[in-house]
């Protein structure tokens, strides 16, 4: 902190006020309004608060908020003091607030906006760099997917010092980590396909088969890998098994944990350092939170696009636990609901399904089409009202799984 | 293995159907098809594959009423009754060898290459401007002959599909089997061959390059091409409505050559049009006012061929105060991802000019439609 220039110290202590502000009145967690105070006070803040720091940030469609709280709790093995913008505020604004939260932290761990990445390499440049999943998201905003894994690529290709840990079983993420100097890869897994049908290099159709993929015309291929989720178990480069037993549910988050580890090792802790820590984490901002109200177990999974549903699908409770869906289409959640089109519900079938959200309507003509039965509902406490004593599952997107939060109380 | 049920195949299907639709190298004179996905389902009709089929040279007062009496194409077209994907048995993985030979020249690096916007290698598309606007086809022209599966061809899912554009498939089937149609839906790769005896043929939204990629392959296809001439009906979506006309625009904005099944022109425009947008179709065709959302930066010119689809009242559509076109049987629209979700009345123009007319269905079939589109048009009139 003492190194700061003093232009940096007034705009970081100020926006440490702000952000106190923002928590005392509840006006919100504070880990934005600091950072966008600090910034005016001083456009430099985010570069000058990363200096002599080990950044780590992280992006990816899917699994950043998760991936960023598992690789703290790995680091916590190193004994030293971790920044993190722990709540999901992953544009500049969120990240020079988490650092400047943080001023005498040696390590960072900073989630990432995809769209962000390239600024943010620039102006923090970080020890490593996690790629973890690239899917159709939010297509009102973000225009198209290939475009942002051309300036991941371009950006990593011109990262100096920097390690990028990337998913090898995504070929878009493999794509844009190409050119990297030097990368870790990872095979954690991929469950959506959808975005992934063609080479990116020639456009040509990718083969996929138990080894992975490789295009069927050029050379790229799916590249060799150090660390790899292998169904329950992970395989460190050293090429030791470990069992990978998590409190946080599904295939996803063991993904998300072998990314974890594979940066953990990087700065020196081992898997059995890490794994134990790994394993205390249960919720993430609110993410399978267990929330109980009128003799119902209510968890809350998010779910914001069709690569996330997928693997909501895949922690659900078995029937015939009743779940409830949410969606609304406000800015953050993207104002277009097509995607429910490319989401296959008719694994919810012969369960009972209740709908909700501002955007329910959408939902019911997805529901029909698919010919699961389903029952329009308020909002959570209607269903809970509806539903008998037990589990209750809720699937929603971002602002309909805040709104949910909010009225359960905010748990984390 | 990883499994891929936002595809709606099980895991072990889904495996072999990548292996299946693997691409192949170099042009033959005459390609060959891997097999089609099944669109939705997995019953097979059993009707099985009879060997190629030519469509015979289209007479100008060609009739589609008239008795086919060729045999099937080498489809298996797959009834649309889906089951939940854990319910399927696999399919052993080396049933379907990857095949060699292929469609368009690729040589591994840049697609765009062989086609920069001046390959000549088209087609003859589109017949001669003519000096009137053509007339809305009447729906009973289009009549299918009875007891026939009406089927339907889903083109190039692996290139044009961003916007949830499986729900124009589901749409169409629901609403022609509730009318008590047989339906037979079919998937076709970009590395697959595009049947010609298809009865309606839909064509998703995509990215530049998918897009360009996606109009090279089927102009080396003909398929689609041969099923539009034919008079089969086409609906085209956002990059599929761009692609089946003359020309669009490519990744730099550069003209590339479309289909020209479709009288019509695409450019990039100054900005992205993104948005609700709501427009009144021509009275002509007797379908109720659109409404869907928009996500692209072409802007089209309608030629003397086709006529516009609708009037915007809401957002951008072709740039010019006009949404979409159509002539004959094809019909293109920039309301992306599934547009016939919110418009029934949509669905149910190109379903007649397929199988000709249809019965109105009971209102609890329509009541989740209807309350979508008012509560749509209600937000968007705010």
């Amino acid at each position: 902190m003492s190194k700061l220039p003093l232009r940096a110290r007034l705009a970081t202590s100020i926006g440490g006020a702000a952000g106190r502000v923002s928590r005392l009145t509840g006006r919100g967690d504070g880990s934005v309004i600091g950072g966008v105070l600090g910034l005016r006070v001083e456009p430099d803040l985010l570069r000058l608060l990363a200096v002599d720091r080990q950044i780590v940030l992280v992006t990816g469609t899917n699994g950043k908020t998760t991936t960023t709280r598992l690789i703290c709790a790995a680091l916590g093995a190193l004994g030293q003091d971790v920044a993190s913008n722990a709540f999901g505020a992953n544009m500049e604004a969120g990240l020079a607030s988490a650092l400047g939260r943080a001023p005498d932290a040696p390590y960072a761990v900073l989630e990432t906006d995809e769209r962000y990445l390239p600024a943010v390499i620039k102006a923090t440049r970080p020890r490593v760099v996690v790629l973890l999943n690239l899917s159709r998201d939010q297509m009102d905003r973000a225009a198209e997917i290939w475009m942002t894994a051309r300036r991941w690529r371009q950006a990593l290709a011109e990262a100096e010092g920097c390690i990028v840990v990337a998913n090898a079983d995504d070929p878009l993420v493999a794509w844009a980590a190409s050119l990297a100097p030097r990368v870790t890869w990872v095979a954690a897994g991929q469950r959506w396909h959808e975005d992934s049908w063609c080479c990116p290099e020639c456009g040509s159709h990718l083969r996929r088969d138990e080894l992975g993929w490789r295009c069927g015309e050029c050379r790229f291929a799916r590249p060799p890998t150090r660390w790899v989720l292998s169904n329950d178990a992970v395989i460190d480069e050293a090429g030791q098994i470990h069992d990978l037993i998590l409190a946080l549910p599904g295939r996803a988050n063991r993904s998300n944990a072998v990314v974890a580890l594979a940066v953990a090792a990087y700065f020196g802790a081992t898997v059995d350092q890490a794994l134990p820590r790994l394993r205390e984490v249960r919720s993430v901002a609110g993410r399978y939170t267990q929330v109980q109200r009128h003799d119902r177990t209510v968890r809350l999974l998010l779910a914001k696009n069709p690569a996330g549903w997928l693997e909501a699908f895949d922690v659900l409770g078995p029937p015939p636990v009743p779940v409830l869906l949410s969606v609304n289409a406000q800015v953050p959640d993207g104002k277009d609901t097509s995607w429910l089109w490319d989401v296959d519900y008719r694994l919810l079938r012969g369960r009972r399904v209740l709908v909700a959200g501002e955007r329910r309507l959408d939902l019911a003509v997805r529901l029909e089409a698919d010919e699961v039965d389903f029952e329009l509902v308020d909002g959570i406490d209607d269903a809970i009202s509806r539903v008998p004593a037990g589990e209750l599952d809720v699937i929603a997107n971002y602002t309909a799984f805040q709104q949910i939060r909010a009225i359960l109380g905010r748990t984390d | 293995m990883t499994e891929n049920v936002g595809r709606h195949v099980s895991a072990d299907a889904s495996e072999t159907l990548i292996l299946s639709a693997i691409a192949e190298t170099t042009p033959p004179p005459e390609p060959r098809p891997a097999e089609p996905r099944p669109a939705v389902g997995r019953h097979a009709s059993g009707r099985s594959a009879t060997g190629r089929w030519r469509p015979p040279p289209v007479a100008a007062d060609y009739q589609p009423d008239a008795p086919r009496s060729r045999p099937p194409a080498a489809t298996e077209y797959q009834t649309a009754r889906y089951e939940p994907a854990a319910a399927r048995p696999p399919e052993p993985a080396a049933a379907r060898p990857p095949e060699p030979g292929g469609y368009g020249s690729r040589n591994g690096h840049g697609p765009l290459a062989p086609h920069n916007g001046h390959d000549r290698a088209v087609r003859e598309p589109m017949p001669a401007p003519q000096p009137a606007m053509p007339a809305p086809r009447p729906a009973a022209a289009r009549r299918r002959p009875g007891g026939r599966q009406l089927r339907l061809v889903w083109v190039y899912p692996d290139l044009l599909s961003t916007y949830g554009d499986r729900g124009n498939l589901l749409v169409l089937t629901r609403r022609a089997q509730l009318r008590g149609l047989e339906v037979a839906a079919v998937e076709v790769n970009s590395d697959q061959r595009v049947p010609q005896d298809g009865d309606i043929y839909l064509l998703g939204g995509g990215e530049d390059l998918p897009q360009i990629l996606a109009a090279a392959r089927l102009r080396a296809d003909g398929g689609l091409l041969g099923a539009a001439e034919r008079g089969a009906v086409v609906f085209a979506v956002c990059a599929g409505y761009q692609l089946i006309g003359r020309q669009f625009g490519g990744v730099e904005g550069e003209p590339v050559t479309g289909l020209g099944i479709l009288d019509v022109t695409s450019g990039r425009g100054e900005r992205r049009g993104v948005g609700e947008i709501v427009a009144d179709v021509d009275p002509a065709l007797g379908v109720p006012r659109l409404t869907g959302f928009e996500n692209h930066q072409g802007v089209t010119h309608i030629g003397p061929a086709a006529r516009p689809l609708a009037r915007v009242a809401l957002g951008v559509g072709n740039g010019d105060g006009t949404e979409g076109a159509y002539a004959g049987g094809v019909l293109g629209t920039y309301l992306h991802g599934p547009a016939l979700a919110r418009n029934p009345g949509l669905a149910d123009l190109l379903l007649s000019w397929a199988a000709g007319p249809l019965q109105p269905l009971p209102a609890g079939d329509e009541d989740w439609a209807r309350r979508l589109r008012e509560e749509r048009l209600a937000a968007t009139s705010s």
